[in-house]
Formats: C-alpha cells, structure tokens, sequence
C-alpha cells in the first residue's frame, strides 16, 4: 500500500498524467463543463476483488451511467443496481430537511445485511456531512458480504462550486470525470483518520492520492472473527 | 443505394396470424383487423392505436407502437418497442430494443438496448445491455456471463429492493 501510494506521488511530482480532454456533449444538464480524463488506480484493484466471485451484486452510488452499467455487467457478469444518492441529498435540499439525511440513509437501502459484493460510492461522501456521512456509512457496512469491496474517492483539495460529478469508467485504469450541476456543494475535505473512522467496520486495502486531487480508497469487509 | 426487389417477396401475406393474444379482450378494436397492423414477411408491427391487454405471445419479430397490458413472450425474436409504444408487464424476448416506455421485468437472452428517450422501470436480465444516454431506467441490471448460465433467467421481482429513484441515465 505504501509503495503503490509513494508512487503514485512519483508520478505527480514527474508531472501531470491527464489523459485526455473532451468537451462535453450530448447530456443537456452539464453547462459547457470540461471533461478530464484521469489515471485510477484503484478501480481495477476493486474489479480484481469481485472477479472471483460468482454473479456478483454490486450497488452504484453514483448518477445512473450507461456506459459504466454496460462495463461493469460485462467485466464481471454483475448485477448492478443503481442507487443515485446525489438525486437523495439534491432532493432532501430542495425540500429543506438536510437534518434529516442520516434517517434518511439509515433505511434508505433494503437489500438484506451482508448481500452486496461491491459498492461504488464515487466521490459521494464529499457531499455530506459528519452525521450524513456516518449514517451512510454505516448503511453500507450492513449491506456489504465478508470480503466484499467499497470503493470511495474522497477530494483533498476545497473545490468551489455546486457540482457533482459522474465518473465514466474508459477501461479499467482510467476514469472520465463529467461534472453536472447540483444542489449541494462539497463539504469539508474528509482527512485520512476521519475516513477510516467512517468505515470502522472495515479495512483499509488500498489508498491512493491521485493527480486529480481525489484520494481513491478501497476498503474489505473482513471475516467475521470465528 | 440499392433499389429494394418487392419480386421476392411473397404475392400474399401468410395465412396464419404470427402473434397471438390468448385471453386478450382487446380494448381498442382487434389488432388482427386493425389497418395500422401490417403483418410482414418477419416483422409485425402494432400501431400505436392498437392496445392489447393480455399475453402477447409469437415466433417472428415484433415492433410495437401501440399499448401493451400483459406478459410479451418472444423467446427467439427481437422486440422492438417504438417511440409511441408503451408496455406495461413482462417482457421475454431475444433481443429487446427500446425507444419507447416499459414498465416491468426485462429479460432478454441476447441483448437489451436503451435507446436515447427510451425509458425501463423494472429490472433486466441479459449478457449484453446498452444504455444510450438520455435514456430513463430505474431498477437493477444482471449481465450474467455467457459462459455461466446458458439461458437468461426470468428477473427476479423487485420486491424487496430499495425503493426506486428515478434516474437519468447518461453516459
């Protein structure tokens, strides 16, 4: 972990490993947003964690992207839900009962305790706030198998503005960030310690802080100890 | 490019009805006497004034424009569901293309295509799914590898699922 993260910093000090830019086109609801490509280390680690596993579930946190349903279902013969907690706390602003997100997350998803193999969450925890956040990631936690996946990027750096973003998986070591507008702007920026105390319950894989200013973490969901 | 022979094509259409509506009080006149219903050599195509409500069962590609009520069973063929047609039930087919609105389970052996205005509300089963953007879908997606399973199973009812958000999909 140590030394994919210090290369990882390598790379950064050797110079910026943006992929490639495109203008966005086609969604109506991006404003002349730029899309950027970037490098991800750790979608391919969370595709390696679920490829053993038979018909796995996975549950997608982010705006419904066809392009990633399509890559996903056919990486690793999925089941993929998506399940847009973006639209959640845009709704819950428009109505005015942010306070009420952490109950809200607490029964937001029905799926039985421990069935789900893998959880994309995106960039998603930077949008909430500690009790949100903590609400949610106890929710998942619940919902996650032994030895399944979650995979979280978490900004390091502030970022004006209310925007989400959608990641369109290009191959499995590269990501396209394609911001939309939103209700919410980013919160705090969470600090290493205060991720893992989000994610008590499970343990930490890999962390990688990547060019684009987003620290990609993996965590496990470990055995239950016999 | 090419101008299309209508000399190979047969003088008169087939004798038997290639889509049958057991049980299928049609609400809007019968689609077997409907003009709008024009049968094809390998294609049939419901209008979209037409509405069924009941099974819709058959053995050659379908394209619907109008309004279907009911289970839509075509195993070995391609469904087209076009802009203007709407279905509310479940859906088996080989290959299943929507332009139009479905309300139910998606099951499909070959592939399931999302077209841009297209719009899914239940859950799919299929190895190969595309989802334009633009495209509305609300439920969950099974890719099962070729390999695993060599027919698509029916999807499993959503019961018991989290409660559905709406959602645009974009890619």
């Amino acid at each position: 972990m140590a030394d994919a993260r210090s290369l990882t910093d390598l790379f950064g000090i050797l110079g910026s490993r943006r992929v490639g830019e495109t203008t966005s086109v086609g969604d109506s609801s991006v404003t002349q947003a730029t899309e950027v490509s970037y490098p991800t280390q750790a979608l391919q680690k969370f595709l390696r964690c679920l490829k053993g596993a038979d018909n796995p579930l996975v549950l997608d946190l982010g705006p419904g992207v066809g392009t990633n349903v399509t890559f996903f279902g056919e990486q690793l013969g999925c089941r993929i839900r998506v399940e847009d907690v973006a639209s959640d706390i845009d709704t819950h602003v428009k109505e005015g009962k942010l306070e009420r997100l952490p109950e809200f997350f607490a029964g937001r998803f029905t799926q039985a305790p421990g069935s789900v193999d893998g959880i994309l969450c995106w960039d998603i925890f930077d949008y909430l706030d500690r009790p949100a956040a903590q609400a949610l990631a106890t929710a998942l936690c619940r919902l996650l198998k032994s030895d399944g996946c979650l995979l979280g990027l978490f900004s390091t750096a502030e970022t004006p503005g209310q925007a989400y973003t959608k990641y369109v998986v290009v191959d499995e070591s590269t990501l396209r960030y394609r911001p939309y507008p939103g209700q919410r702007q980013r919160q705090r920026n969470l600090l290493n310690g205060d991720i893992i105390k989000l994610f008590k319950d499970l343990r930490v894989t890999d962390s990688f802080l990547m060019k684009s200013r987003l620290r990609e973490m993996l965590f496990r969901k470990p055995a239950p100890r016999a | 490019m090419w101008k299309r022979d209508e000399s190979v094509k047969p003088a008169t259409p087939p004798a038997q009805t290639p889509v049958t509506t057991p049980s299928s009080p049609v609400a809007a006149g019968s689609a077997a006497s409907d003009s709008r219903t024009q049968l094809g050599r390998d294609n049939v195509n419901i209008g979209k004034s037409v509405i069924i409500k009941g099974e819709l069962s058959g053995s050659e590609d379908l394209t619907i424009e109008g309004h279907v009520e009911g289970r839509i069973d075509l195993k070995g063929n391609a469904l087209t569901i076009g802009p203007n047609g709407k279905i509310k039930g479940e859906v088996f087919a080989k290959v299943v293309v929507v332009l139009g609105e479905v309300t139910g389970n998606v099951t499909a052996s070959e592939k399931v295509d999302i077209r841009d205005n297209g719009s899914v509300d239940g859950d799919i089963v299929s190895p190969r799914v595309a989802i334009a953007e633009g495209a509305h879908f609300r439920g969950a997606v099974d890719m099962q590898r070729a390999g695993a399973k060599a027919q698509a199973k029916p999807a499993a009812p959503s019961q018991g699922q989290a409660p559905p958000q709406t959602q645009k999909v974009g890619a």
